[in-house]
């Protein structure tokens, strides 16, 4: 966690968003990761991300679970409530404040070891719920914290820095995500910013649990030859499955972009999303398809990446639990209270 | 010895086979014949085929605790005949059905053994096999009527009520009734020496148990969020809250004013009550002991955090999965320090259903006060048995407190908010909710931090925060509800207990009283202990300290929490599942008082 004040310095030619503010009043406190951290990027790419959307700082609230991944909201929108939890509990915290609030954006930082080992049931079943996030699970292979055991989405044949072989079975964030019901799923690099902050942005605006599994190499513990969440491994082995634009509500409207072989997806939030293929065999709506092709493609030593699959429509949690148009945690009292008269109703058939 | 409005019937059954409907026409019968009454079911952790007990106590004297002696067991239940017929009081009353003589089984010569053939009665009179079974419960109901006197207008009557919808049903019961109180009037010398008669006792009471008071509580206070994992004996807490929710609380077009999360699990249960907590919104889970083990990690955040939510205990039988459909009081040490490092947490300890209703609007509006989890200890005999319960009543004044929560326009006239610094002296800081404003944005850890909120490593900045959190403690033993003490003229020593120890405790005190031996009583109601228990620790030289577990574990918190000394509190136990009768407790005083007379 930063204990470090980031100088704040703005220039006067900076861009602005549509609420005044610029990147500056996105960011957070001084990363104290390690220098090189591929978490930096994200935590960069994401700051673009809510800047571009013009998203309130004060109505964004950022959890997060605990190891490297983990302290970095506080490297983010310094002026947005922070929720940093118990190890792979985010989601539960989450599922809790989405539910009583759900006018409030919620960003979710989680890392593999926090997602994939001790938090898996929780991760699962808040996609499982469909509340309404952005869960990003900062994904190194390795427990960065405690200094370079693998974690579960540790590649089978991938070495510890220390010559160690992986043998288990590793999980995919994705491929669970597609499984267990979420409606939006993607995979980026936290060294590609240019496909990342789309995705960040269509994430964001996803009516729904949107799941952005993101490889984040660990410079210290897991970057190194025999590794296969490295950034060479990571760069040489990536497949794009196409680009993925993010269209803000008001370009859409104004211009009918040409289209040609993209795909393109409405979000309910505003905005949609426009797909543009490089493999013309996938289609990203097809949830058993694309079930099918990741595991090939994992097959072929490959890694996936882009937006994978895109539910757009799912009722969510809200919507599940009939919620209504005021949070609950706003209702005033006199609403919550059936009052004395109807307490006394009640005991008339007690006796 | 039974007397008139003055004894127990216990029933034996296999759970399944529908005796819950029988056993509370009986307890309602006496109810509205004006008799105290308590109601209580021995039940297996199993859905059929197993065996299970209901045990109903008249007292026109209205002791509610379990009396510990039955005076009549219907033996519905081949399987344990041995057993209730070893557990009758000598001169006692054994109905069994008799379509199957047992005499070579049934054999005590202290106790009287009643047949009456209710299987062969209901085969002879129903057709359908299921109603053949149910019908069976309802005529023994028929032949207490006929041996006790029951008031066969009020058995017809409430039968009428139950089955308004459902006429067949109706008749069926009706039939049923009659069977048995005709059987039992004609082969059986009726009526037995001590009968039920109708008297003026409970007057506006009501029969509730303590989970369903402690759910309408919940709704009362204002309480919108519940998230639980399914664990007897809670489950019915969260039962109810759903459904007086649903009652009240939602609009025409179905959309709702309430949420309620069926959880994973335990961790993710607490997790969604303290990110609703932190959100805003009164919070809550209902839980048993093995989910306060698995949420121990969680409460440790709350308390460091300061998190308002709240929890309901009721406790069942352990260590481990234990003994999980009876009682026992032992959660009281590992609620008080539940998760690692230095923790504490407030608890509540109602014991009668009305003070589930009010401790759980207490609850929230502490949790919110204090900033902090607060737990309320009740227990199975407390939260899933039919209790005769004062009248609950409502404020409609009341108002929920909220503690500190600055709001928007407080904050846009201050210069900066810093989330834990004790601005007022009582050891608790002011609080924001997400999405307020700009200002009011902070970053809430369960590291290490500072008064303003920021990450620390610092051993001085730690240990201020710790230490405030220490003082709000202090402050929270002020504002907590306060022990409730009652003198005796002439006392020699003291009692103490907590939660259902309640009942046992004011009927074991009136038996010693009538012994001459006169005791000052205090029923605890909360921790932190108040100033009032210091000083009653103070004031006696020798205290019974009564409890439901096997570890001392109220009176170990006494003596690390409120100066209590071990040579002067007594322990006086009970930890088998079954709840506490009064006759353990006066057993107990007795022996230590020959005991200390001999020394």
């Amino acid at each position: 966690m930063s204990y470090i004040a980031r100088p704040k310095v703005s220039h006067p030619a900076l861009a602005r968003n549509e609420l005044g503010l610029t990147m500056r009043d996105y960011e957070g406190g001084m990363s104290t990761l390690c220098a090189g951290c591929g978490h930096d990027s994200i935590t960069g790419a994401l700051i673009q991300a809510v800047f571009e959307l013009s998203i309130p700082p004060h109505r964004m609230g950022k959890l997060s679970g605990i190891g490297c991944s983990s302290k970095t909201p506080a490297y983010f929108a310094a002026s947005s409530h922070g929720f940093n939890s118990v190890h792979g509990r985010m989601p539960s915290v989450s599922t809790g404040a989405a539910a009583v609030n759900g006018r409030l954006q919620y960003i979710g930082i989680s890392g593999d070891g926090d997602s994939l080992s001790i938090g898996i049931g929780q991760f699962v079943h808040a996609m499982r719920r469909n509340l309404n996030m952005l869960y990003l699970i900062e994904d190194n292979g390795v427990y960065g914290l405690t200094k370079g055991q693998f974690s579960a989405s540790a590649d089978t044949g991938s070495t510890a820095k220390r010559g160690e072989v992986n043998e288990q079975q590793a999980i995919d964030p994705c491929l669970l995500a597609i499984a267990s019901g979420c409606g939006f799923v993607a995979r980026g690099f936290s060294g590609d910013r240019a496909q990342l902050a789309p995705l960040l942005k269509a994430g964001l605006s996803h009516r729904g649990f949107a799941m952005i599994d993101v490889i984040s190499p660990c410079v210290t513990f897991n970057d190194h030859e025999g590794s296969t969440k490295s950034y060479r491994f990571t760069r040489e082995n990536a497949y794009p499955i196409g680009h993925t634009d993010f269209i803000p509500p008001e370009v859409e409207i104004k211009a009918e972009l040409g289209v040609g072989e993209a795909q393109r997806v409405q979000l309910h939030g505003g905005g949609s999303i426009l797909l543009r293929k490089l493999d013309h065999e996938y289609d990203a709506s097809d949830r058993s398809a694309a079930l099918a092709y990741l595991s090939r493609r994992q097959g072929n030593g490959e890694v996936a990446t882009g937006l994978l699959f895109v539910e757009e429509g799912g009722a969510d949690m809200h919507e599940l639990a009939r919620l209504g148009e005021t949070p609950l945690a706003d209702l005033p009292y006199d609403r919550l209270c059936p009052g004395s008269g109807a307490l006394a109703d009640l005991q008339d058939r007690l006796r | 010895m039974p007397a008139d409005n003055d004894f127990t019937i216990r029933i034996a059954n296999v759970n399944g086979t529908g005796s819950a409907s029988a056993n509370s026409l009986l307890m309602k019968t006496l109810f509205r014949m004006g008799i105290p009454v308590a109601g209580k079911n021995y039940f297996p952790s199993n859905i059929q085929g197993l065996p299970t007990w209901y045990e109903v106590r008249a007292s026109h004297r209205g002791y509610l605790a379990r009396s510990g002696s039955v005076d009549i067991a219907v033996a519905m239940n081949a399987e344990t005949y041995q057993r209730d017929l070893r557990e009758l009081t000598s001169g006692g009353y054994l109905l069994y059905d008799s379509t199957w003589p047992r005499r070579e089984v049934l054999r005590r010569e202290d106790v009287h053994i009643l047949g009456v053939p209710l299987a062969r009665m209901c085969n002879e009179s129903f057709d359908n096999a299921r109603a053949r079974i149910l019908m069976k419960n309802i005529a023994y109901v028929g032949v207490l009527a006929a041996l006790l006197e029951l008031d066969l207008d009020i058995i017809r009557e409430l039968l009428r009520q139950t089955f308004a919808r459902k006429k067949p049903l109706l008749e069926a019961n009706q039939i049923a009734i009659g069977l048995g109180y005709d059987y039992a009037r004609e082969h059986l010398h009726c009526p037995l020496p001590f009968v039920a008669r109708s008297m003026e006792g409970p007057g506006s009471q009501i029969i509730i148990d303590g989970n369903t008071a402690a759910a309408l509580g919940s709704v009362y206070a204002g309480a919108t969020f519940g998230a639980w994992y399914p664990i007897t004996p809670s489950t019915s807490l969260m039962d109810a809250f759903r459904s007086f929710c649903a009652r009240f609380r939602t609009a025409e077009d179905g959309s709702r004013d309430y949420c309620v999360i069926q959880a994973e699990d335990e961790l993710a249960a607490i997790g969604m009550v303290l990110g609703a907590g932190w959100n805003g919104a009164r919070a809550f889970t209902p839980t048993s002991g093995p989910g306060i083990s698995l949420m121990s990690e969680f409460l440790g955040y709350g308390y460091y955090a300061e998190i308002p939510a709240v929890l309901f205990d009721v406790q069942r039988v352990g260590p481990s999965t234990g003994m999980p459909t009876r009682t026992q009081q032992g959660d009281i040490l590992s609620c008080a320090y539940a998760s690692h490092g230095d923790t504490r947490h407030v608890l509540l300890f109602p014991s009668t259903p009305k003070e589930c209703f009010e401790m759980a609007a207490t609850a929230f509006d502490l949790a919110e006060r204090l900033q902090t989890p607060v737990i309320v200890l009740s227990d199975l005999d407390l939260g899933m048995n039919d209790w005769m319960s004062e009248e609950l009543t409502w404020d409609d004044e009341y108002r929920p407190d909220r503690g500190k929560v600055l709001r928007a326009e407080q904050l846009e006239e201050m210069e900066a908010f810093h989330r834990y610094l004790d601005v007022d002296g009582d050891g608790v800081p002011y609080r924001t909710l997400p999405g307020e404003h700009p200002r009011g944005a902070f970053f809430t850890r369960g590291s290490g931090h500072n008064m303003y909120g920021g990450y620390t490593e610092n051993a001085g900045e730690y240990q201020e925060v710790l230490d405030r959190l220490r003082r709000k403690w202090d402050h929270a033993a002020t504002i907590v509800p306060r022990a409730e003490i009652r003198t005796a003229p002439g006392a020699q020593a003291g009692m103490i207990t907590l939660g259902t120890g309640h009942s046992a405790c004011r009927e074991a005190l009136d038996i010693l009283a009538g012994r001459g031996v006169a005791l000052d009583y205090m029923k605890i109601n909360a921790f932190p202990f108040g100033a009032e228990v210091e000083t009653f620790l103070r004031d006696h030289k020798r205290i019974y300290v009564v409890e439901q577990n096997r570890d001392a574990q109220l009176r170990t918190l006494l003596i690390n929490e409120a100066g209590g000394r071990a040579e002067q509190l007594v322990e006086v136990l009970h930890y088998n599942g079954m709840p506490i009768p009064a006759t353990s407790i006066v057993s107990a005083v007795e022996a230590d008082m020959l005991r200390d007379r001999a020394a």
